[in-house]
């Protein structure tokens, strides 16, 4: 089993198997995101309170679900970097917090253009707006750290504990709705009895959300080949692999 | 597991635990400031602040929208299902205002206890559905449940 974790973790063969793993997920990427838009912009009703405008929550939703899944897939990979010293999941942490950045910013956004027809306001100080900037802010410092230190290993490290430290938002940002008092409607996927979105509405949404995950599966291993590449300039496999496509 | 190895894992144990903790009592500490409104109940027990602004939300109660035929000023009441108070407005009100759905309005309580709001912003809930299906559940009479309005304390 150990060495089986090994053999994907070597550099080389998980730039030979990540190859494969961007094609399918950029395809099913493609296919989901098309039948999501055309799902939810064209063939789902509008809302009995906000008619056309609820269709905004096929774009918000998923990114902010995006960008707090992509925050914990930093901090974890960057935790078993730090623990087990095994450089791709380093290189896998520094790698999301881009795409985190993007999907914070884009679910803060879109959540924006949201609140000014519905709520009246661009922007309001609640709990769960709030949280979701500082969670923007910790993407951002998280990137600022990484280009500051020259020494991938040592960058990876500080970004490691620099993730760690912020992750304590993400439940904040999740129960935020739920433990205090905010402008912010409280959650309607995940309730625990029956989700309160008519199923409709449900499908495109799970659709894009699909769509959206498939989008950073594919993007992260890119990135990450890149990355990698670079890391492992010097190394035998690099340059076997240069010898065999120059020939 | 190396010696080193564990002691990178008791450091992280160390930090997730610490700011665990360390969050837990800042947030415990601005339990007020973290409120984005006070309810109509906490109003009239006195604990929203006199001298400055501050915001209320609740529900509006059905049939209490007053509007005056020659300016904008509009006068509704406010409800947790307990304890109601009345807020009076002069300004446009959001699309979304609705007799018995979620409000929060931003203002001072005057001496006469009646609510002086500058701005009111809507609050949706978190149904979702199309408009046929709500009217449906408004002819069999059935109330659609809303869980974020109004808190338990």
């Amino acid at each position: 089993m150990l060495r089986h974790i090994n053999q994907f973790a070597s550099p080389k063969n998980f730039y030979a198997l990540s190859c494969k793993l961007v094609h399918y997920f950029g395809g099913a990427c493609l296919l989901l995101f098309v039948a999501g838009v055309f799902g939810g912009l064209l063939f789902s009703p509008p809302d009995y309170q906000q008619g056309e405008s609820v269709r905004i929550i096929y774009v918000h939703v998923p990114s902010a679900w995006m960008s707090l899944f992509v925050y914990i897939v930093m901090a974890g990979a960057g935790t078993i970097g730090l623990i087990w010293r095994i450089k791709i999941m380093d290189v896998i942490a520094r790698s999301s917090a881009p795409l985190g950045a993007s999907f914070t910013f884009l679910a803060l956004a879109t959540g924006s253009l949201w609140g000014k027809p519905m709520w009246g306001a661009w922007w309001v100080w609640d709990a769960r707006l709030t949280s979701e900037l500082i969670l923007l802010f910790l993407y951002l410092g998280y990137i600022a750290l990484q280009s500051a230190i020259e020494d991938p290993r040592m960058a990876a490290r500080a970004g490691a504990i620099l993730a760690l430290i912020g992750i304590i938002n993400i439940p904040i940002i999740h129960f935020s709705v739920e433990w205090w008092s905010t402008l912010h409607q409280g959650p309607t996927v995940s309730k625990l009895d029956a989700p309160s979105i008519h199923i409709d509405m449900l499908i495109p949404l799970l659709l894009m959300a699909l769509a959206y995950m498939c989008y950073f599966i594919s993007a992260v291993l890119m990135r990450a080949r890149c990355d990698l590449l670079a890391l492992e300039r010097n190394s035998a496999w690099v340059g076997e692999l240069i010898g065999e496509r120059s020939r | 597991m190396n010696r080193k190895r564990r002691n990178v894992v008791f450091a992280v144990c160390f930090i997730v635990a610490g700011m665990t903790i360390a969050t837990t009592l800042a947030l415990k500490a601005f339990r007020e400031n973290l409120l984005y409104f006070y309810s109509p109940s906490q109003v009239q027990a006195g604990k929203a602040p006199q001298s400055r602004p501050f915001r209320i939300g609740g529900l509006v109660e059905e049939k209490s929208v007053v509007r005056n035929p020659d300016n904008l000023t509009v006068q509704f009441v406010l409800t947790d299902t307990m304890q109601t108070v009345t807020v009076v407005y002069d300004g446009i009100l959001p699309d979304l205002f609705r007799e018995g759905k979620g409000v929060v309005a931003n203002g001072k309580l005057r001496s006469d206890g009646v609510f002086e709001a500058f701005e009111v912003l809507a609050k949706h809930d978190e149904n979702y559905m199309p408009p046929e299906v709500a009217d449906a559940l408004a002819a069999a009479n059935k109330p659609i449940t809303v869980n974020s309005v109004v808190k338990p304390e």
